[in-house]
């Protein structure tokens, strides 16, 4: 009787003093507040796009483009649909990006090592390399290796030559390049036969491994393997399967091997020292978070500086740096964008033109944000998966 | 009992403030809207907000349409033109950026084809060719401010074509520059044919109807080529005086008086003596307002007759007084009642050709022999003397 009397007021009071309704209640107002200006803006938005006669729809993707891309990976001119000129420019990105995240990869790789080297002059060269970088804004840098180096070439006929031959002119870099022959298709599944046989090679040494305990070199083995398939394909098919093209300069241009454009060198570059200096600093601060008492154990155990840093304290740096250098690598694809401003032709660049050409400036944009989120999603997704698999390293 | 009392409130909490929400989005959108439509009565607004008193569901739908009729009301016939007497000057859009055609001065003013035929229209309007505000714009938001009613005209190197014409809710006047697509290329190249660019790069502007033509005319003559595609004018012209590309390719009118400014050896380079299409340019008007769109065409046809019937800024007064060619005598104001009819004084015409000249004279000043914006006549001489600059009778 008594605790209902007391409970009584304080249960009258809670709907305007209870935390958890007057929650509720922030988390319904501002809800109901946020759909109603996104409608307002969207309705907004619907209205002028009428007013104006601008209807609102992917119809316009089939229509014909009706302008030139320079660099193409996929066969196109002016008379393929605007949807083709968005696969090109998403295959430029692509390839950038995962040209960029390879090489940035391995560059920072080693920065970040030497980085910590205990020889004055290389920790230092490593630093400046580092700091430099990481303080100057991309599009600077771009901006600075499209104009300040790459178009500073030489012309065509004064190109250039390196052995190889490598030409260099301020229209691109041709190198020599395998040009496939009839017998390429037969030779590709060779190479898979190779992959198949040193996966194989693999397992039965880690097998054998675990049996006598004894550490078998298995990737060492399994690439020997692949290499080994692969020679042997190349000379017991009747002809090569791959021609070597030799550039030269043919008239106005550059012809045969494989043509870099300035524009594409400028950003793959750009991307690549950038995101290296930022990928640098993550593999410091991993290898660096694996505590001290790891390297002495192992030295004690009379393991070999190379041994320690590959056995003990890369594995355990990974857990560290995996999710950082997973943003690095979605920052190197979404700065591809900046190419907009040097003049290759990615997806940003690409849909600036298709949104001049089709006015559908709307559309435009939600396809490209769409597809860039689906590329970092991608991208996220995998680096978590390979995060969990590096994670139980330790513990 | 009391749990009963708090589920009640809260329910009725929550449907009193999903009314408020959306009776917020029903009153914003008309507002915001109206403020677009100008001229949106108080009636309007009252209306909606009675109806929103009323039902909960309704003024959505019901607010739409109604904001719709408004928003879609062109400005009538002679409306324009008393907002710009009301106002008290003309409010031009130019490009601002162009030598020769629109150009800010080092004091201030600015100079060029474009800008004098503001001035006309307003010599025209008020008998003072000052009385106009320049309003420099984009290529991007030239259209969107006339149609938003910012600017009274647009005076703007814009090309006149049949999707702007019928698209965009605007009417173009009369052409006052014909110009046709060029080539540019170094003087020492030895290029003169389309033929000769074959395997070459070319520099163009994203966007622009120039990289559509330039696909087009490629593709017809069966040529070979690789676009470089830039963002703005800069990059454009900074890449083709690296020598990045082969060739240049704009509006005639462009490559001779912003490359003449840009680059840095402006005598070693050549335009080919090819025209890869029909670029008319010229003032643009809304539609709607017929009245204003023949001030616009007619203050215009006024130039081009002046100089047929040889009435120029110096000897305009003594034409007044002395001219026996009725022609002239109702061109003048002397005779007739022509001004009355676009709704403006008598002296209409005489006050554009005494205050600011007849075409000749504004072509001259502007892309004249003696400026470093040269552009030979050709197209835009009068019919008399081989171009196709032709005024209707002054009757």
């Amino acid at each position: 009787m008594i605790k209902s009397q007391l409970n009584r007021p304080h249960r009258l009071l809670a709907v305007w003093r209870d935390e958890r309704f007057l929650r509720l209640l922030g988390q319904i107002v501002f809800l109901a507040i946020l759909a109603a200006f996104l409608g307002y803006l969207a309705r907004n938005m619907l209205n002028n796009l009428r007013q104006q006669g601008i209807g609102l729809g992917f119809d316009f993707l089939p229509l014909t483009a009706g302008f030139d891309i320079g660099e193409h990976l996929i066969p196109y001119d002016r008379s393929q649909s605007y949807l083709r000129a968005f696969e090109v420019g998403l295959l430029n990105t692509a390839l950038v990006a995962s040209l960029g995240i390879f090489f940035a990869t391995i560059l920072g790789v080693f920065f970040g090592i030497t980085r910590l080297s205990s020889n004055f002059l290389i920790q230092s060269i490593a630093r400046a390399y580092i700091e430099f970088l990481r303080n100057m804004p991309l599009l600077v840098l771009l901006i600075f290796l499209y104009t300040g180096v790459f178009i500073q070439f030489p012309r065509v006929r004064q190109a250039i030559t390196l052995p190889g031959p490598v030409l260099i002119s301020n229209r691109g870099i041709a190198i020599p390049w395998g040009m496939p022959a009839d017998t390429f298709p037969l030779f590709l599944r060779i190479l898979g036969l190779g992959i198949l046989l040193a996966i194989g090679t693999g397992l039965a040494l880690t097998w054998l491994g675990r049996r006598t305990g004894r550490a078998p070199l298995v990737w060492l083995w399994g690439i020997l393997i692949f290499i080994a398939t692969a020679v042997v394909g190349w000379f017991a098919l009747p002809s090569a399967p791959l021609n070597l093209d030799i550039p030269a300069v043919q008239g106005l241009r550059l012809a045969g091997g494989q043509q870099l454009s300035p524009e594409f060198m400028a950003l793959l570059t750009g991307l690549v020292v950038y995101t290296s200096a930022f990928i640098a600093d993550v593999v410091r601060s991993g290898i660096q978070a694996v505590a001290h008492g790891q390297v002495d154990a192992a030295k004690s155990l009379g393991m070999s500086g190379f041994h320690i840093m590959r056995l003990i304290v890369f594995p355990q740096a990974l857990r560290v740096i995996v999710p950082p250098l997973t943003s690095q690598y979605l920052n190197l694809t979404k700065n591809s964008s900046l190419a907009v401003a040097i003049g290759y032709p990615e997806l940003f660049h690409v849909a600036g033109t298709v949104n001049n050409q089709s006015g559908r400036a709307v559309e435009v944009i939600v396809l490209v944000m769409s597809i860039y989120l689906s590329i970092s999603l991608l991208t996220s997704a995998f680096m978590n998966w390979y995060n969990r698999r590096v994670r139980f390293v330790e513990r | 009992m009391t749990r009963k009392t708090f589920s009640l409130f809260s329910l009725v909490t929550i449907a009193a403030i999903l009314v408020a929400a959306c009776g917020g989005g029903a009153t914003q959108a008309p507002q915001a809207s109206g403020g677009e439509a100008q001229a949106t009565p108080v009636v309007e607004t009252v209306e909606v907000i009675r109806t929103v008193v009323v039902t909960v569901e309704a003024p959505v739908a019901a607010a739409t349409p109604q904001v719709q009729i408004q928003v879609a009301q062109a400005p009538g016939f002679g409306e324009t033109l008393k907002s710009v007497q009301a106002r008290g000057n003309l409010i031009c859009g130019v490009n601002g950026q162009l030598p020769g055609f629109s150009f800010l001065d080092p004091d201030g003013k600015y100079s060029g084809f474009d800008a004098d035929f503001c001035r006309a229209i307003a010599a025209a309007i008020f008998g003072d060719p000052t009385k106009v505000e320049f309003r420099p714009t984009t290529t991007g938001e030239r259209f969107t401010v006339l149609q938003t009613g910012e600017i009274d005209v647009l005076s703007r190197n814009t090309t006149w074509s049949l999707v702007r014409d019928t698209e965009l809710g605007l009417n173009f006047t009369v052409t006052t520059f014909y110009d046709g697509q060029g080539i540019m290329v170094p003087k020492d190249s030895g290029l003169a044919t389309l033929k000769d660019l074959e395997g070459g790069t070319i520099c163009v502007q994203k966007g622009t109807t120039t990289e559509l033509n330039l696909a087009d005319v490629m593709a017809t003559a069966g040529v070979s080529y690789t676009p470089a595609v830039f963002d703005d004018v800069n990059a454009t012209y900074g890449a083709y005086a690296e020598g990045r590309c082969d060739a240049v390719t704009s509006d005639k009118s462009q490559l001779s008086s912003v490359a003449k400014g840009l680059l840095p050896d402006p005598d070693n380079h050549v335009i080919l003596d090819l025209t890869l299409s029909k670029e008319p340019l010229g003032p643009v008007v809304r539609q709607g307002d017929d009245q204003w769109f023949d001030i616009v065409k007619w203050t215009i046809f006024a130039t081009i007759a002046a100089e047929e019937y040889g009435v120029s800024s110096t000897n305009v007064d003594e034409m007044r007084s002395t001219s026996t060619n009725p022609e002239v005598k109702r061109l003048l104001g002397v005779e007739g009642d022509l001004g009355p009819k676009l709704g403006l004084t008598n002296d209409w015409a005489y006050n554009v050709i005494k205050q600011v000249g007849n075409y000749a004279e504004i072509y001259d000043h502007s892309l004249g022999e003696n400026t470093p914006t040269y552009i030979p006549r050709g197209l835009n001489s009068l019919y008399k003397n081989g171009g196709i600059l032709y005024s209707p009778p002054f009757r």
